[in-house]
């Protein structure tokens, strides 16, 4: 991704002759650009073990406060970024999806922990969601089971790089017809209607799970539980 | 065996000479459920014992029938874990409450009624836990079979044509596909055991 760096064709020592006079020169871009990488405004939510995680980068030993993004918010209405922190149950999916829907632009969303991006070890759970870039549009995955805070730092310094890579005039949230809403899945008979947005996401051709192991579904062989009453055995005939 | 189970075993005998029990491993299974009330607040009340902790309640699917396993504890002895399991049939599966006698039965019930659907009769309030009002089947049954949900289906592609999301044309094929054939979008054969 592509800095917008802070440059201009004046010459540097007018600059500083102008700077003494409290006169600064720089790109629009440039200075838009800082002041919402600076200050991106994190959702207060967690949904697993990722959360606890995330409250570690955000508490003091590693300060999450230091790339200005402190100040988490208890309301979507505040927020512009949303931190996907664990495992996304079919049950939740609705509401994760509708915060996202009411947050305000622009809006981006890390998913933290390899749940979130994929179901991660729960991938072949009945309530469980594979990976909640099925509904919403995902911007910066985060690897990790859990992630420790540092990745989830990087991941941060990752999303202020693409902050930093859009420009004030082409950005796609002042673009007519954006439609940056998704419709919220409903809970159906056996799972989410409907499984997937097609619009966001769509299952790839070739399954890798499923050259792998031969099935997408990994349970376990269903069979029966052994017999835990002994089972008289008969003496042996005397000879 | 352990010897507080023998104990346990033989003081409900004396206590309660109508209860069919017998062990299993370090376990007790009382013949008949509906002895299960009677027999708890006996382990509960006993003053040798005074099982009054009621720590979990699980259940299992053993295919010819379900198992509801409770797991009893004395705080005042510091004693347990003592085992008690009734055996259900698969078809109608109903064992009387523990609510009555455990407190903390409510919501053990209620995620075995969930997972397994074990009906648990004079249960205050028996709704589904984890799952919502709706959910069809018990999906912890080892004869539940997941939906497939990389696949699309009639429902899917309705809702989502009714809320104005553009349906690729190869999905609502695998979807007509399916629903001619009279067949749900399934998870794959019941997976062969992982080596």
């Amino acid at each position: 991704m592509n800095h917008i760096e802070n440059k201009s064709r004046i010459d540097p020592e007018l600059r500083d002759e102008m700077a003494k006079q409290n006169i600064f020169i720089t790109s629009l871009d440039f200075i838009y650009n800082w002041g919402r990488r600076s200050s991106v405004w994190p959702m207060q939510f967690g949904l697993a073990c990722c959360a606890i995680e995330m409250i570690a980068a955000a508490a003091a030993r590693y300060d999450i406060a230091r790339f200005g993004a402190e100040l988490f918010r208890a309301s979507p209405r505040q927020a512009d970024l949303m931190i996907v922190a664990g495992t996304v149950t079919k049950k939740m999916t609705p509401n994760v999806v509708r915060l996202y829907n009411q947050m305000a632009e622009p809006k981006y969303v890390l998913a933290m922990g390899a749940c979130a991006i994929s179901g991660g070890p729960f991938i072949d759970g009945y309530n469980v969601l594979r990976g909640i870039d099925r509904f919403i549009p995902v911007d910066v995955y985060v690897p990790g089971c859990p992630p420790r805070p540092e990745a989830l730092l990087y991941g941060l310094m990752e999303l202020q790089k693409k902050i930093d890579s859009q420009t004030f005039t082409k950005a796609e949230w002042y673009q007519k017809g954006l439609k940056r809403e998704f419709p919220v899945p409903e809970l159906g008979p056996n799972g989410l209607i409907p499984k997937f947005n097609p619009e966001i996401w769509q299952p790839r051709e070739q399954d890798a799970r499923k050259t792998r192991y031969g099935q997408t579904v990994l349970t376990g062989k269903k069979q029966k539980a052994p017999r835990l009453e002994p089972v008289a055995v008969p003496p042996p005939p005397a000879a | 065996m352990d010897t507080q189970i023998s104990e346990v075993k033989t003081q409900l005998e004396t206590g309660l000479p109508d209860v069919k029990l017998r062990t299993i491993g370090n376990s007790i299974l009382l013949e008949n459920p509906e002895d299960l009330v009677r027999a708890a607040f006996f382990l509960k009340e006993a003053p040798a014992f005074r099982l009054d902790y009621l720590s979990s309640i699980t259940a299992a699917d053993y295919l010819d029938y379900l198992e509801s396993v409770y797991h009893l504890y004395s705080m005042e002895k510091k004693t347990g874990p003592i085992v008690l399991r009734v055996r259900v049939k698969r078809e109608a599966p109903r064992v009387p409450s523990l609510v009555p006698v455990y407190r903390s039965a409510d919501l053990q019930e209620r995620e075995a009624y969930d997972t397994f659907g074990i009906v648990y009769e004079g249960h205050p309030d028996l709704r589904r836990l984890f799952l919502w009002e709706g959910f069809e089947g018990y999906p912890l049954r080892k004869d539940y079979r997941q939906e497939d949900t990389d696949v699309l289906e009639i429902a899917d592609i309705e809702w989502l044509e009714k809320h104005g999301v553009n349906v690729p044309e190869k999905f609502k094929t695998q979807a007509r596909e399916l629903a001619a054939a009279g067949k749900r979008a399934l998870s794959e054969k019941p997976a062969q055991p992982r080596n």
